[in-house]
C-alpha cells in the first residue's frame, strides 16, 4: 500500500492525526553564556571574559559568512520571553515538540566550543555543555536525548569524556562537527571512535564548524550560499576519509550519522568510491569490502535540509539507492532551513517506509524503546 | 575498432610531455638556461602517480617512457582504437602547480608550442586545449590571445583545484577572452596543491585524492553559478573534464533549493542554477561513476533532465574501462549519437570549422 | 465572494500587521504606508507563517556586482527559508507563475458603510465612528 503524505495542494493534516516522529537534529541554545557558569572553572570564565572564544575564523562574534536570517534561525522561533531561538524549553515544547508530536528529540548543541584554537578551553566548554544538557534539557523533558559534545581536536580528552558519559541514559550519541582540522579518518581521531564503539554510542558528524581549511579544495568562496552548499562536499570528504583510512573497517560496530549535510549525494559518492577503490585497492589493503558496503551497513543520514528535485519523485530513486532504513528525519529546529514534518516529504511511500524514516530508524540507531 | 563508436569525437585524451627536456627547444633561452642550471625537475604532478593503476591502462602502458608520450601509440590506441574522427588533447603537464607567475607563463607557452609542432602538425585528427598560467590572469589572457589564431586549439584548459574558486572575478578576463574566441573553458581533474585537496585538509591516500576531485567539481560549479559567470558571459561553455557526472543531479537539487532562499545574496543569478548549468555546462563521459546495472544508469540520466550534457571521452591513457567499452551498455541509440558526435560539435564551435 | 470585517483600521497602523482568520483561513494583513494587503498565511513551500516574515524590497541585478533596489517594504520574505513573495500579487520571486500564495483584496471601509452592509463582521464589533479593515474572500 502506498499513501501520499501530503497531496501537492492540500493543507497540512492537523497535528493530532499525524505520526509521532523522531527529530534527530534539534539545537538547544544558551539564553546567555552565563548558563555554563555552574560547570566552568572560574579561571576559564575569566579567560573567556578576557580573550573570548577564538575559533579558526576571524570574527569575534558571528559566523564566517553572514547567514540567511538573524541567528540562522526561523524568524518565528524567538522565545516571547526573550533569549535566543532554542534557548527556552517551554517555547520549544509549545512551538515544536508538542504540535509536531516529537517522541524522540536528539539535541545537537552548536557553537559551544568545539574546534576552538585553544583545545584546553574547548575541552572545558564541551564538558560544561554536556552537564548543561542534562541539567537544563534532558532532565526536564523525557523526550529529549543529549549528545556527548567532545573537543575533537584533542582525541584523548574526547575519549575520556565519552567514557565518562558511557551508559548514562541521557546521552544518545557522540557529536563531532564536519569541518575538522584534518580529515575525519586521520589517526589523530581514532581514540574518539574507539571510545564511542566501546560505549555503544553512534558518532554524529554535524555539518559546520571551523577546521581552518578553506571550504573547497580551490580556496575560499565569496558567499554564504556557497558555504552552505559546500557542507555537502565537506561531509563527503569526511565520509571518504572514515572509509578509506579504515576507521569503519577496523570498528565494524561503529555507527556514523551524517547530520545536516544532505543525503542525495551518497549514492554517487559510493559509486565513485567503489570504482576508484577497485582500481587502486592495492593502496588500501586494510579495506576488505567495497567502500559503498561500509556506507550501507554503518552510516545513517539525517534528512534535513531535504533535497528538493523537480520532479520530487526523483528523490524516491535516490532513497531506494541509499536504503529506506538509513534515513533519520530531522527538522533542524529552530534554524532557518528547518524542515517541517508535515510538509518536507511530499512523496508517496509505504506506511512502513514512512514509519521508518520518521521514527523507527532513529529508534533503532539510538536504541530507544 | 568497435563500429558503434565510428566517427566519435573524443573530448578528453592525454598526450604527455615525455620529460622536461622535450620542452627545452620551446623555452626562451634564459628559461632554458635556468632549467638546466638549476636542475628543474620534470613538472609531473602527483595527481597521476607514474605507476598507479589508474594512470595508465595495462595494455596501453609503454615499456619505457610516460604513457601517452608517443604519437604513434596515441594514433593506434586512442584514435584508430575507437575509430574517433577527432580527439581533444588535454595536456596535464604541471604548469599550474608552479608558484612563479613568470615561470608558469614560460612553461605554458612551451607546452602549447610543443603541442602545435609535435602533435597537431603531425596528426590531423588531433585538436588541443590551451594551457594557461592561471597564476596570473593577465598572462593567461595573453596566452589565449597568442594561441587562439591557431584554430586547432579548441578550448582553454584549467585545473579544478587552484588558488581560488574559479567564479571569482579575478578570473573573468580569461572567460571574456575565451567567449570572444569561441573557446569553451575546460576544467580538468587535478590540483595545483596550493590548497589542501579536501575541505578538511590533506588525506592519507591517493584513492581519497582521486575521489575528492568530484567534490571539487561540485564546489567549482557552485562558484561559477553563484558568482554570475554565466550571467556575465551567457555564451560561455564550461566543460568538466574527467569529473564524473553521476553526482550532478543531487548537487543541483541542493544548490537550487538554497538559491530559492538565498538568491538576495547573488541577485544576478536570475534563473534556477539547474537551468543555468543545463544551458552552459557540459561533462565528459569517463569516468562513469555508476553501478554496472543499466537501470540505475538510465535513472541517473533521467535525473540529469537533458541529453545534451555528456560528451564522449575515453580519458586515454587513464584506466577507466577495459577493451573498447568506452560507452556504458544499454544507452538509447539516440543518446549515443548525441554523446559521440552531436554534443561535442555543439559545444566546441571550432570542431565544425574544417567540415564546413 | 463576500467582504469580511477583520479589524478596526486603527489596530493596524502603517507598518503594522495582524494575523486574522477569514472563513477559517489564516490571513496576514499588512498596512504599508496606509495601503492594506492580505496574504494567505502559509508559504506554499513548507507552510511558514508569512505574518512572521520580514517586509523587504526587491533586489535585482542584471550584472554581477551591480544592484538595483526598489519597492522597499513590498516584498515579503518567508520567516523560514527566505522565499520572497510580492505583497501585491502573492507571486514568488523565483517562480512567479508556478509558486504563489493567495493575495486577497483588502480595503478600508467606514463604520457607516460597514453597518449598512453587506459585510460579514464575525468577531469585530462595529461602530459608525470608526474605519474598518475589510477582506474580500
Amino acid at each position: 500500500m502506498t499513501h501520499q503524505i501530503r497531496p501537492a495542494s492540500a493543507p497540512a493534516q492537523p497535528a493530532a492525526s499525524r505520526l509521532a516522529i523522531a527529530d534527530c537534529d534539534i539545537h538547544p541554545a544558551r539564553r546567555s553564556d552565563a548558563e555554563f557558569d555552574p560547570w566552568l572553572a572560574p579561571a576559564w570564565r575569566e579567560h573567556l571574559q578576557t580573550y573570548g572564544a577564538r575559533y579558526r575564523q576571524g570574527w569575534q562574534t558571528g559566523p564566517a559568512f553572514p547567514k540567511a536570517q538573524p541567528n540562522a534561525s526561523r524568524r518565528d522561533a524567538w522565545p516571547p520571553d526573550g533569549g535566543r531561538p532554542g534557548s527556552s524549553l517551554g517555547f520549544m515544547q509549545e512551538q515544536h515538540l508538542d504540535p509536531n508530536r516529537v517522541a524522540l528529540g536528539i539535541l545537537n548543541p552548536l557553537g559551544t566550543g568545539q574546534g576552538l584554537q585553544n583545545v584546553a578551553l574547548s575541552a572545558a566548554l564541551c564538558h560544561a555543555t554536556n552537564e548543561w544538557q542534562i541539567a537544563n534539557w534532558t532532565s526536564r523533558d523525557a523526550r529529549l536525548r543529549a549528545s556527548v559534545v567532545v573537543p575533537y581536536e584533542d582525541a584523548a580528552t574526547s575519549a575520556a569524556e565519552i567514557a565518562r558519559r558511557a551508559g548514562h541514559p541521557a546521552f544518545a550519541q557522540v557529536l563531532l562537527l564536519s569541518r575538522t582540522a584534518a580529515p575525519l579518518g586521520s589517526r589523530r581521531y581514532w581514540p574518539i571512535y574507539q571510545a564511542a564503539a566501546e560505549a555503544g554510542l553512534p558518532v554524529a558528524i554535524h555539518a559546520f564548524g571551523y577546521g581552518g581549511n578553506p571550504i573547497s579544495g580551490a580556496g575560499w568562496p565569496s558567499f554564504y550560499i556557497e558555504e552552505m552548499t559546500s557542507h555537502a562536499q565537506t561531509c563527503q570528504a569526511g565520509l571518504v576519509s572514515l572509509i578509506v583510512e579504515g576507521v569503519l573497517a577496523r570498528l565494524p560496530r561503529l555507527r556514523i550519522v551524517i547530520v545536516e549535510g544532505g543525503f542525495a549525494w551518497a549514492p554517487a559518492l559510493g559509486w565513485r568510491l567503489d570504482r576508484a577503490w577497485r582500481r587502486l585497492r592495492s593502496e588500501t589493503p586494510h579495506l576488505d569490502r567495497l567502500p559503498s558496503e561500509y556506507i550501507r551497513s554503518q552510516v545513517w543520514f539525517t534528512t534535513q535540509p531535504m533535497e528538493e528535485p523537480e520532479p520530487r519523485a526523483h528523490l524516491l530513486d535516490t532513497i531506494a539507492w541509499i536504503g529506506w532504513d538509513r534515513l533519520l528525519f530531522a527538522t533542524d529546529y529552530p534554524h532557518w532551513d528547518y524542515d517541517d514534518p508535515a510538509q518536507a516529504f511530499p512523496l508517496p511511500a509505504t506506511a512502513s517506509q514512512l514509519r521508518g524514516l520518521f521514527l523507527d530508524n532513529a529508534r533503532a540507531v539510538y536504541g530507544h524503546a | 575498432m568497435p563500429s558503434c563508436l565510428a566517427g566519435a569525437i573524443d573530448c578528453d585524451i592525454h598526450p604527455a610531455v615525455p620529460g622536461i627536456a622535450a620542452l627545452l627547444p620551446y623555452l626562451e633561452e634564459h628559461w632554458r638556461e635556468q632549467v638546466v642550471t638549476r636542475g628543474v625537475d620534470d613538472l609531473a604532478s602527483i595527481s597521476y602517480p607514474a605507476n598507479a593503476p589508474l594512470t595508465c591502462r595495462p595494455d596501453w602502458r609503454p615499456e619505457r617512457g610516460k604513457p601517452g608520450s608517443d604519437l604513434d601509440r596515441v594514433r593506434r590506441e586512442a584514435l584508430d582504437g575507437f575509430g574517433s574522427s577527432l580527439a581533444i588533447a588535454n595536456c596535464l603537464y604541471g604548469v599550474q602547480l608552479l608558484f612563479s607567475e613568470d615561470l608558469a607563463a614560460a612553461f605554458a607557452r612551451a607546452v602549447n608550442d610543443w603541442m602545435a609542432r609535435e602533435w597537431l602538425d603531425r596528426e590531423p585528427r588531433l585538436r588541443a586545449s590551451i594551457v594557461v598560467p592561471i597564476q596570473n590572469t593577465e598572462m593567461a589572457v595573453e596566452e589565449i590571445e597568442r594561441c587562439a589564431p591557431d584554430r586547432r586549439f579548441v578550448q582553454v584548459l584549467l585545473l579544478v583545484m587552484g588558488d581560488r574558486p574559479l567564479g571569482k572575478r579575478q578570473y573573468w578576463p580569461i572567460y571574456a577572452a575565451a567567449e570572444r574566441h569561441g573557446l569553451p573553458i575546460g576544467i580538468h581533474a587535478g590540483s595545483a596543491y596550493h590548497n589542501p585537496p579536501t575541505p578538511v585538509g590533506w588525506p592519507s591516500y591517493y584513492t581519497e585524492d582521486y575521489v575528492a576531485q568530484a567534490q571539487a567539481f561540485q564546489t567549482q560549479l557552485t562558484s561559477l553559478v553563484c558568482e554570475g559567470v554565466f550571467t556575465r558571459f551567457p555564451a560561455l561553455k564550461v566543460v568538466l573534464l574527467e569529473s564524473g557526472f553521476t553526482w550532478l543531479p543531487a548537487h543541483l537539487w541542493r544548490l537550487t533549493k538554497f538559491w530559492r532562499g538565498l538568491r538576495i545574496e547573488v541577485p544576478w543569478v536570475d534563473r534556477a542554477p539547474s537551468d543555468i548549468v543545463r544551458e552552459n555546462v557540459r561533462l565528459t563521459l569517463q569516468p562513469v561513476d555508476a553501478p554496472p546495472d543499466r537501470d540505475t544508469l538510465l535513472r541517473i540520466l533521467d535525473h540529469m533532465q537533458s541529453d545534451e550534457l555528456l560528451l564522449f571521452s575515453t580519458d586515454y591513457p587513464h584506466w577507466q574501462f577495459d577493451g573498447d567499452a568506452a560507452l556504458p551498455e544499454g544507452l538509447p541509440e539516440s543518446l549515443v549519437r548525441r554523446i559521440l558526435i552531436d554534443n561535442p560539435r555543439a559545444t566546441y564551435a571550432r570542431l565544425t570549422e574544417d567540415a564546413a | 465572494m463576500s467582504r469580511h470585517v477583520v479589524a478596526a483600521a486603527a489596530e493596524i497602523p502603517p507598518g503594522g500587521r495582524k494575523l486574522v482568520t477569514v472563513r477559517g483561513r489564516p490571513v496576514a494583513i499588512f498596512n504599508i504606508g496606509g495601503e492594506f494587503f492580505g496574504l494567505f498565511n502559509r508559504c506554499p513551500h513548507q507552510g511558514g507563517s508569512l505574518c512572521h516574515g520580514r517586509l523587504t524590497g526587491l533586489l535585482q541585478s542584471h550584472e554581477p556586482g551591480k544592484f538595483t533596489y526598489a519597492r522597499q517594504g513590498e516584498i515579503l520574505r518567508c520567516p523560514w527559508h527566505g522565499w520572497e513573495f510580492d505583497i501585491r500579487t502573492g507571486q514568488s520571486y523565483c517562480e512567479p507563475e508556478r509558486i504563489r500564495t493567495r493575495a486577497y483584496p483588502v480595503a478600508v471601509a467606514s463604520g457607516q458603510t460597514v453597518v449598512e452592509g453587506p459585510y460579514v463582521a464575525e468577531t469585530v464589533p462595529v461602530s459608525v465612528e470608526q474605519d474598518y479593515v475589510v477582506v474580500e474572500m
